[in-house]
């Protein structure tokens, strides 16, 4: 039973000293397994799920055994990985975010990426099971795959249909697909008291400026937001995007914006109630479902409807996995971690994943599966984010982003934006500011990276 | 005059020092080292490339407007902390110096919140002046005072300086009281004999005899604000909004571990660690000759 011995070998193997020992001790049934150490960053009950794929693959067949453990946020299982690297005992996979990208596929030697490893191992892998969205963030510009897609979400707004009666307005007609449609409704929802705050965002440069670029066709960054060079700027200071800030500060005068915090701050505000329409991550869903006392519903994120092109697809947040390299790495265990990255990207479990944690479905043929048996019918609005990302064929704007250091570019833009909000600052400003700075970083991970 | 040593034996000074020295090098030096050497390369988070830049780092890090509005947050924050820290433990001191009745119990309950770790006690005080589940933030925007930390860049900075200074009191109370009860009785009474009120005796006799202790609370409490306020800030502000609680110690985070530049980040902590060290020198010349020992 490996769920059992697994702790007590990995502390052995730990000790460093008795690995062969404990093995004879153990029995010869798992002695030859290979072993797979896999760091992952989702905390519970997410985190126990995935835990559950490994298991069920460990127990699928005899010859790998992956060991997934927890190793804290996604900042810190990036900085426990590189640490590992550079001391010689990187794990064979670890989870990453979606911002981490571009610095773990600039890391050369570091990263064995999955083509590669399919390539090498003689695995079979198709990357067009995945849909496009989703395959052209993990992918060089030619197309090969670069790391493994898994958890995925896509920002969406939540709406707290019950705020809408109470303001006098029918959620069922009411319609919020536009930001003049949004404003007005968080508007009268706060003029009539039904809930204290209109609109708030969590995830502030995600949803109002990632999200917010790639559904009006326009760029975040030059150099197609990045992905074909190291030597891309940013874009963010373009009419429209100071005219949505300029949009947010009107909304923030007249009340009907209340700015929530950085990250994932404002994600309280919507299941307490304090606000009736919250952007934020479809993987908020679990957590909606479980402290929502109230009757809501999801949308697709609004846009300017005097944009041309406008809405393309929301583009994808969320974590990919990736294959780190060791110098004392052997075939056997790249084998080992092809096939779990196969077992992973089946039908039946990227199904399962979507189903039990709420993530989107990264493959084609699970949302038709499951559609056609009438999940979505009983699961009203979960089927939004899916449709919201596929809504349009990608273009270079919507593919996803690929900057360098984008942690710290996403907390400069949450600065200049807060510093825009608490008046000191004009809209222009804080995204000229914003784009100088951004810069600023991009040039530095270009020089160290190049 | 020329002291000479007591040991007959060589080796023995240097062997009852080796475990002290030991730790030292391991936990200070050596990292220190690593520290000074990091500053003066570029390099990418895998340490796959290395350039030896000379001292750019240090030049780009000093020229950017960003940093030297940390380094004027951390001013700000550093001398607000120790002030609030260590008056309000004076006080108590004083205060708890005169309780006869139920005097350990007094102390017990002044001495808790060091027993805190600060994230913990950052997120005590969140949920204590949370704008809209905090019960004083509540109550605050209930009189009409726009009170919400994260949006207003002063209010912020406020509440870390309070909730980091709120942390150190107790400490600074047990060396006030400890310096308090081991003073000689004879001299306050001779003072009361001669018809000093309480405050005369307090500021003439009571003060200047606790000056070793209080210069010796005022190195530890900067060195606490520059170093140990992380888990504070870091719990409860982020640095945010915009940059009003980034100190130097929260920048070293940012952009070392979120934005993994590390010459720069490197480069911030050896101006940090020659700014403490420089600090804690002009203490010991300066301040010090007015210390009475």
């Amino acid at each position: 039973m490996p769920s059992i011995t697994s702790p007590i070998l990995l502390q052995v193997r730990r000790l460093g000293v008795a690995t062969l020992i404990a093995a004879f001790a153990l029995g010869s049934a798992f002695a030859q397994r290979v072993e797979v150490e896999f760091w992952h960053g989702l905390t519970q009950p997410l985190g126990g799920l995935l835990e559950e794929f490994a298991a069920d693959f460990n127990a699928s067949q005899d010859q790998y055994h992956v060991e997934a453990s927890f190793r804290g946020t996604y900042p810190d299982t990036m900085v426990a990985a590189i640490a590992a690297f550079r001391a010689g005992n990187a794990p064979h996979i670890v989870q990453m975010f979606e911002v981490g990208t571009a610095t773990l596929m600039y890391a050369g030697g570091a990263v064995k990426p999955v083509y590669e490893l399919f390539e090498e191992t003689g695995v079979d892998f198709d990357p067009d099971i995945y849909i496009p969205a989703i395959k052209g963030y993990y992918s060089l510009p030619d197309g090969r795959m670069v790391s493994m897609p898994f958890n995925s979400s896509t920002a969406i707004m939540w709406v707290n249909n019950d705020a809408l009666r109470e303001a006098g307005l029918d959620p069922e007609t009411t319609p919020l697909e536009t930001w003049d449609q949004v404003r007005a409704v968080a508007k009268e929802v706060v003029d009539s008291g039904a809930a204290p705050c209109g609109f708030s965002m969590a995830w502030p440069t995600w949803t109002q400026f990632e999200q917010f670029s790639a559904i009006h066709d326009v760029p975040l960054a030059t150099r197609a937001n990045g992905m074909e060079g190291l030597d891309a700027e940013l874009m963010i200071n373009s009419e429209l995007h100071v005219r949505h800030v300029q949009t947010l500060l009107d909304m923030q005068a007249e009340g009907s914006f209340t700015y929530g915090g950085r990250d994932s701050n404002a994600d309280a505000l919507f299941p307490s109630g304090e606000c009736a329409i919250l952007h934020g991550s479809s993987g908020l869903r679990a957590r909606v479902v479980r402290e929502a006392e109230f009757d809501w519903s999801t949308r697709m994120l609004p846009y300017y409807d005097d944009v041309p092109n406008a809405p393309l697809n929301s583009i994808i947040g969320g974590a990919s996995f990736w294959v780190m390299t060791a110098p004392d790495r052997t075939d056997a265990e790249y084998a080992a971690v092809a096939e779990f990255f196969n077992f992973i990207s089946t039908i039946e479990n990227a199904r399962r994943w979507h189903v039990e944690s709420g993530f989107l479905p990264i493959r084609f043929g699970v949302f038709e599966e499951l559609e056609a048996e009438g999940f979505y019918e009983e699961n009203p609005g979960a089927d939004i984010p899916y449709l919201q990302l596929t809504r349009a064929e990608p273009t270079e704007n919507s593919r996803g982003l690929r900057l360098g250091n984008m942690p710290e570019i996403r907390n400069i833009i949450q600065e200049e934006f807060e510093l825009a909000i608490q008046g000191q600052q004009t809209a222009q400003q804080a995204l000229d500011n914003a784009v100088q700075r951004g810069n600023v970083v991009l040039r530095a991970f270009e020089r160290a990276n190049r | 005059m020329k002291r000479r040593t007591i040991y007959r034996h060589k080796l023995l000074p240097y062997l009852l020092l080796a475990p002290q020295l030991a730790v030292t090098l391991v936990f200070f030096f050596w990292p220190a080292g690593q520290a000074i050497y990091q500053s003066v390369l570029i390099q990418d988070p895998f340490g796959l490339r290395t350039q030896f830049v000379w001292l750019e780092n240090f030049q780009i890090v000093l020229t950017n407007p960003v940093y030297l509005e940390s380094v004027r947050v951390t001013i700000i924050f550093s001398t607000a902390v120790t002030l609030l820290a260590m008056a309000p433990a004076l006080l108590l001191a004083v205060m708890a110096d005169q309780v006869v009745r139920g005097a350990s119990g007094y102390r017990t309950l002044i001495v808790w919140p060091y027993a805190i770790a600060p994230a913990v006690a950052a997120v005590l005080w969140l949920f204590i002046f949370h704008p809209s589940i905090g019960q004083i933030g509540q109550g605050l925007r209930t009189l009409g005072i726009p009170w919400d930390y994260r949006i207003d860049g002063q209010q912020a900075l406020l509440l870390v300086i309070f909730v980091s200074a709120w942390k150190q009191v107790s400490y600074n109370f047990l060396f006030f009281l400890a310096g308090l009860q081991s003073m000689p009785k004879t001299i306050l009474e001779a003072a009361s004999i001669d018809g000093a009120s309480p405050r005369r005796r307090f500021w003439m006799i009571v003060f200047p005899l606790l000056s070793p202790t209080t210069f010796f609370l005022l190195v530890v409490n900067i060195i606490y604000a520059f170093f140990d306020t992380f888990g504070v800030i870091h719990a409860l502000t982020q640095g945010g909004p915009g940059r009003s609680t980034t100190t130097m110690m929260y920048r070293v985070y940012r952009d070392g571990v979120i934005n993994l530049d590390l010459g720069g980040s490197s480069a911030q902590s050896v101006i940090l660690m020659t700014a403490v060290i420089i600090l804690t020198v002009v203490q010991f010349k300066y301040i010090e000759r007015r210390v009475h020992y």
